[in-house]
C-alpha cells in the first residue's frame, strides 16, 4: 500500500481532492434543483413582496384572519407565526429549496422559494 | 502497361504504435465485456495505455495510439459508426485534447494520476456534450453529470495509479 501511495505527487493529491469535492457539490446542486434564492410571498394570489436570501429580515403580511409573519435568512425562508388554526405553513419550518412552498389557506398567504431557473411543478415522459 | 509497384516503408515508429495500439484495442474490448449498470459508466482501462504512451513517447504517439483504439475497437464490437462509436469518439478527442494542455503542467508536482483525472473528466465532458447535442437533446441528460463525474474521478484515479507504477516499474528494469 505504502508503494502506491509514493506514486501520488502532491499536485495530484490537490487534484484529487478538489475533483472529489466538485463531485460532491454537484449532486446537490444538479439534483435539487440548486439552491433557493429568492423567497417570493403571495397574498390572494397576488406578489406581496419578493426578497432575495441574502439578508436578516422580518416581512409581515395583513391577511383577512390577521398578521401573518415571515423570516428570511440568509439560504432560507419560514413562517413564524400564523393565525390559522391548524399551523400547518408554520410547523412547514424552513424552506431552502427551489419550488419548495408553505401555505397559509386561511390567511391566503402563501411563502415559496425560487431558484435561478424556474422549477417544474411536474414532469412527464 | 509496367506493373506499378507500392513500396511501404514501416518505421520503428509504425511498429510501436501498432503493437501498442493492439494492447490498447485488447484493454477496450476487456472494458466492453465489463458489464455495467448505467451505460457509460466504465473503467476505462485502454487510457492506461494512452497516458502510459504520452509519458513515454509523447503526445504524437498517444493521439495514433488512441485513435487507432478507438476505430479498431468499434470495428470489433460492430459499433463502428453507430452512436457509440461517435461518442467513444468524442471522449477520445476531448481527453487527448486535455492531455496537450495536461503534460506541460509542472512534472514534480502533478504525475500521471492528475492526467488520468483531468482526461477522464474531459471523456465524460465531450460525451454529456454530444449526447446533448445529438441523442437526447434534453438538459436532463445533465443530471447524470454527478454520477459520470464521480465514475470518472474514481476510475481516473485508479487508472493514473496503474500507469504510474507501470512507470515506476519499467523505468527501474
Amino acid at each position: 500500500m505504502k508503494h502506491w501511495l509514493t506514486l501520488i505527487r502532491p499536485g495530484d493529491w490537490l487534484l484529487m481532492l478538489v475533483a472529489a469535492a466538485a463531485v460532491g457539490v454537484s449532486f446537490p446542486m444538479l439534483w435539487q434543483g440548486g439552491l433557493g434564492e429568492r423567497a417570493i410571498i403571495r397574498l390572494d394570489g397576488q406578489v406581496f413582496a419578493e426578497h432575495d436570501l441574502q439578508t436578516r429580515r422580518t416581512v409581515t403580511v395583513p391577511g383577512p384572519l390577521g398578521k401573518t409573519v415571515i423570516a428570511i435568512e440568509p439560504g432560507r425562508a419560514r413562517v413564524v407565526s400564523d393565525p390559522g388554526i391548524r399551523q400547518y405553513c408554520v410547523r412547514q419550518g424552513w424552506l431552502s429549496h427551489p419550488g419548495e412552498i408553505a401555505i397559509c389557506a386561511p390567511n391566503h398567504v402563501s411563502l415559496a422559494i425560487s431558484g435561478r431557473h424556474r422549477a417544474y411543478d411536474s414532469l412527464t415522459y | 502497361m509496367t506493373p506499378s509497384r507500392i513500396e511501404l516503408r514501416i518505421t520503428e515508429e509504425d511498429r510501436r504504435i501498432a503493437r501498442l495500439a493492439a494492447a490498447a484495442v485488447g484493454l477496450s474490448l476487456l472494458d466492453a465485456a465489463i458489464p455495467s449498470p448505467l451505460p457509460g459508466v466504465k473503467p476505462g482501462l485502454a487510457n492506461i495505455v494512452t497516458l502510459f504512451v504520452l509519458a513515454r513517447h509523447g503526445w504524437n504517439t498517444a493521439a495514433w495510439v488512441t485513435g487507432l483504439r478507438v476505430v479498431v475497437g468499434s470495428l470489433l464490437l460492430g459499433q463502428f459508426l453507430a452512436p457509440g462509436f461517435f461518442l467513444a469518439l468524442t471522449g477520445a478527442l476531448l481527453s487527448l485534447a486535455t492531455l496537450a494542455l495536461a503534460q506541460h503542467l509542472p512534472r514534480r508536482w502533478f504525475g500521471p494520476v492528475s492526467w488520468s483525472i483531468l482526461a477522464a473528466l474531459a471523456h465524460i465532458g465531450g460525451q454529456l456534450l454530444l449526447a446533448r447535442l445529438w441523442l437526447i437533446p434534453h438538459d436532463g441528460v445533465f443530471l447524470l453529470t454527478p454520477i459520470f463525474a464521480a465514475t470518472a474521478v474514481f476510475f481516473g484515479t485508479i487508472n493514473g495509479l496503474i500507469v504510474a507504477r507501470l512507470l515506476h516499474e519499467t523505468q527501474s528494469a
